[in-house]
């Protein structure tokens, strides 16, 4: 500490920059002794940040060498003068490469992050100051000093504050850790939190701050903190509930309409559902084959052929099944039950009973980060994007089109419609098609975030029919609002309970729910007649 | 007057069923014990523990299957969470089972071998008693008939039927297994009870007991048989029927549904709980995939498959599908879901009165050959 305290001295007198580094400062860097090294390397960046920074990472990759009294980087055949970074011709004949051990590598690697602070690129400079909040200490003050003056950009200039105030706690003035306090109060990272946290216990009998000042600051910003974490907590519990409710929603979409329009319970939903996701992994495999420059755009293909798939399954089981069960709807629960284990069964004969590997495309991959604590992943964004323009083209789809009307008319009554001319028999085969394609849709997205395997469906339809139940019945309102809610309610009872716990709470408020309200939230308004 | 009720019962059955009854008793009794007991195993009448251990566990299944037509077949209330109370009924009298280990567990402890593995140093309170064999009897019976009454009352006072009905007994039987998988619950979490020694002190291995749990089982499914019998042909039989057919004109005349509907539902889940508890001992394990939704639709499809409302129905039917299970899941393990599968669509699109709608279908059609009128075969509505 000392040394590097006195070289630090030597930089600041030397005034000037240099364009070549001074051998001198070099030289330490081979010898033997650990903490001789560690303070050449400080003094190093100190003293010429720009320059410094190839050697410095030679010497993380080994590759600095000491050459009679010059110290050169080897890169394959060729030498380079550490000082002026210069090839030397010809290249020395002996050099001895200079090795380091863990505690200087971890120096370096520290060293290797300031000197980045002042790379020319702004994502490098981010990253960095972001390292450098990490493990800042006293010693890296006058760097982030010189950092701080030097950046522009305010987002990384915010950071380096906070890695000033970070290092500044070290301080052995009560006011410079005050400030250093009370800055690090505008963060909103769990780690600097951790970091507070000592300065307002005791250590035995004694303080860990003897300051009372600095101790009430401490607590104060400790609090600020907590109060900002648990915002973005919360807000990032509303985003998955939201996230989770739009795939509830996508799932049970269709699972609406199918029971709204005929007042079938489809129990072979889930495996449609599966059915889209495997296409997902179809068209992935089919890209990898054929288009493999187009690869990340698989996603987009498989859409329309999830829809497709599924539909064309639901439109199979419509014509051969469900319609010859028609007014029995217990029985043609029991026989989509039989079509859902006849596809589980399907689908582990053809694609074998492990899981199937799909990847996210690049473009869905990484997240937007609010806050230190509160990343939103790109694919659960675009997941409830596209689940907001399923939930448009079905609303367009039943309020705009002659179809989507004779689909409302028999929900609402169908013999009723039948006498004014609507073939109810093809609405029933094209809405049956429609709910197995919305559930295609929703595998497809599934695919991005869950397992795709034959028993993927099983895990989503008791969770889709809750939602309907609670929904009431041909109401799309009904069921966005019951999915969103559910999502959301069920994901901040998880916070709370435990994802065990609050799947069993929310299924017993279901079931309490139904005995107040039968017809759900949105029951059609209406004088009907029980059968 | 009223009729005495033994000849009431008496009645219930024409003689040649009561033949047919003494037969089965006859066999399950006198037959069972002797062909695998005193007959040498290299005897070609010799009956096997594998037998014995799946008989009397299909036989068990029988009796869930009697009681889920109770329901379905003659009350029109398609349920999907008779799994749950079997495996309450199970759970109630493993308890028991575990308790009977006493100390020959793995860890040598008077508590069982999971709770000493969660580091517990004190049964629960629910499971205070579990180790008296009459306190888990009644535990046995209580228990489901209490959730089961409490459930139906709130669900049928709101007049929640048919699918809904349904859905939510799926809902109830789901959020039963969640909460036993878990730890804490303090029934065995994931691998529930296993590994019993003895039940009432006798080695639950032994052969002799074997043909105890099997005969009692066998005496069970009689006792399930005639209760049922004397329901449905029972003026309370007529009144469910009609429910079944329309509640609406039944309300009409003046009958309130809900304590007929309430009265079966609890009794089915009673009956379902005995099954449970008779099943446990011969199977030797209680775990929450009992619960699991697929477990209790399949019981739906016993029934479908054997006839539903018809009480002989359920019982072939329990027999046909599960005999096919053991003979696939031996055999062709990968086509034992294409098998249940096309059981579940051929059953109900084909087979609307099972395979005893079909028997009266085919000897229909032989008498009208022979020049006789076709006896109309029973309705069973949706």
């Amino acid at each position: 500490m000392r040394t590097i305290g006195l070289l630090l001295c030597g930089w600041l007198l030397s005034a000037s920059c240099l364009a070549a580094i001074d051998p001198a400062l070099l030289k330490p860097l081979a010898s033997e002794d650990s903490d001789t090294k560690i303070a050449a390397i400080a003094a190093l960046a100190q003293a010429a940040p720009e320059e410094a920074l190839p050697v410095l990472k030679a010497l993380a990759d080994n590759s600095l060498a000491l050459a009679g009294e010059r110290v050169v980087i080897v890169d394959g055949a060729r030498a380079l003068d550490a000082a002026s970074n210069t090839e030397i011709k010809p290249a020395p004949v002996a050099a001895e490469p200079i090795g380091i051990n863990n505690r200087v590598r971890r120096e370096l690697s520290a060293a290797l992050a300031a000197l980045r602070l002042f790379s020319g690129e702004r994502a490098v400079r981010w990253q960095a100051a972001q390292e450098v909040t990490l493990s800042a200490d006293a010693k890296m003050l006058p760097l982030l000093d010189k950092a701080l003056a030097a950046e522009t950009d305010p987002e990384i200039k915010t950071r380096l504050q906070l890695a000033h105030a970070q290092a500044s706690l070290g301080s052995t003035d009560a006011g410079v850790r005050l400030d250093a306090v009370r800055t690090l109060g505008d963060s909103s990272d769990p780690r600097v939190r951790q970091l507070l946290i000592p300065l307002t216990e005791k250590r035995g009998d004694q303080w860990f701050e003897p300051d009372s000042a600095v101790r009430a600051a401490a607590g104060t910003s400790i609090r600020s903190i907590e109060q900002r974490l648990a915002w973005a907590d919360n807000l990032g519990r509303a985003f998955t509930g939201l996230s989770l409710g739009s795939i509830l929603l996508l799932a049970a979409l269709g699972l609406a309409i199918t029971y709204g329009v005929m007042g079938v319970i489809n129990m072979a939903h889930g495996e449609l559902l599966m059915v889209g996701a495997y296409s997902a992994w179809a068209m992935q495999s089919v890209f990898r084959a054929y288009l493999p420059g187009a690869l990340d755009w698989y996603l987009l293909a498989a859409i329309p052929v999830g829809f497709l798939a599924a539909a064309l399954v639901g439109v199979l089981m419509e014509r051969l099944v469900i319609r010859h069960l028609y007014g029995r709807p217990l029985e043609t629960l029991l026989a989509t039950w039989g079509i859902s284990l006849f596809l589980m069964q399907v689908a582990r004969t053809l694609f074998g009973a492990q899981n199937v590997e799909v990847a996210n495309p690049v473009w869905m991959a990484g997240g937007i980060e609010l806050l230190p604590n509160l990343m939103l992943p790109w694919n659960r964004i675009i997941i409830v994007g596209f689940s907001i323009a399923v939930l448009a083209a079905m609303w367009a789809i039943l309020n705009l089109t002659r179809l989507g009307m004779f689909v409302r008319a028999v929900t609402q009554n169908r013999p009723m419609a039948g006498c004014v001319g609507v073939p109810t028999g093809r609405v029933d085969t094209l809405a049956f098609g429609l709910g197995a394609g919305i559930a295609g849709l929703g595998g497809v997205a599934l695919s991005q975030i869950a397992n795709v395997g034959p028993d993927m469906g099983t895990g989503y339809i008791v969770d889709s029919f809750m939602v309907v139940v609670l929904g009431g019945v041909g109401q799309l309102a009904g069921a966005v609002w019951a999915a969103l809610g559910l999502g959301v309610f069920t994901k901040f009872l998880e916070g709370w309970t435990g994802a065990v716990v609050a799947k069993i709470v929310v299924l017993v408020f279901i079931i309490i729910f139904i005995q107040k309200r039968p017809q759900g939230l949105f029951a059609l308004k209406g004088r009907f007649v029980e059968s | 007057m009223r009729t005495p009720f033994l000849i009431r019962l008496g009645r219930s059955f024409d003689a040649r069923s009561w033949q047919l009854v003494g037969l089965f008793a006859a066999f399950a009794l006198v037959a069972v014990p002797i062909m695998h007991l005193v007959l040498p195993p290299e005897h070609p009448l010799h009956l096997s523990t594998y037998f014995i251990t799946l008989t009397g566990k299909i036989l068990c299944y029988a009796i869930v299957a009697v009681a889920m037509d109770l329901i379905w077949g003659y009350g029109g209330i398609l349920s999907l969470g008779h799994g749950l109370f079997f495996a309450l009924g199970g759970y109630a009298f493993g308890m028991y089972l575990m308790r009977q280990i006493g100390r020959d567990g793995s860890y040598q402890s008077e508590l069982p071998d999971f709770m000493v593995f969660l580091d517990w140093k004190e049964l629960p309170w629910f499971w205070a008693g579990s180790d008296s064999f009459l306190w888990v009897a009644l535990l046995v019976l209580v228990v489901p008939a209490l959730i089961a009454f409490v459930f139906g009352y709130f669900a049928f006072r709101s007049r929640i039927k048919g699918v809904y009905f349904s859905i939510i007994t799926q809902a109830l039987t789901y959020a039963a297994m969640l909460l036993f998988f878990r730890n804490e619950t303090g029934f065995g979490g994931n691998n529930g009870f296993t590994d019993f020694k003895r039940i009432l002190g006798y080695s639950i291995t032994a052969p002799e007991t074997r043909v105890v749990l099997f005969g009692l089982s066998a005496l069970a499914l009689i006792g399930t048989l005639l209760l049922a019998r004397y329901l449905v042909t029972s003026k309370y039989g007529r009144v469910l029927t009609a429910i079944r057919d329309a509640e609406s004109r039944v309300m009409f005349i003046g009958y309130n549904p809900l304590w007929y509907k309430l009265f079966v539902w609890t009794l089915s889940a009673m009956l379902c709980a005995i099954a449970g508890a008779l099943y446990v001992p011969q199977v030797g394990i209680i775990n929450p995939s009992e619960m699991s939704v697929a477990n209790s639709i399949e019981i739906a499809i016993w029934v479908a498959v054997g006839g539903r409302g018809t009480l002989i129905g359920p019982v072939i039917g329990a027999f046909i599908v599960n005999l096919a299970k053991s003979w696939f899941t031996v055999s062709f393990p990968e086509y034992w879901l294409f098998f249940l599968g096309t059981l579940f669509i051929v059953a109900t699109l084909y087979l609307p009165q099972g395979v005893v709608g079909l028997w009266f279908k085919l000897r229909a059609g032989f008498r009208r050959e022979g020049g006789e009128l076709a006896p109309t075969t029973r309705g069973a509505g949706a």
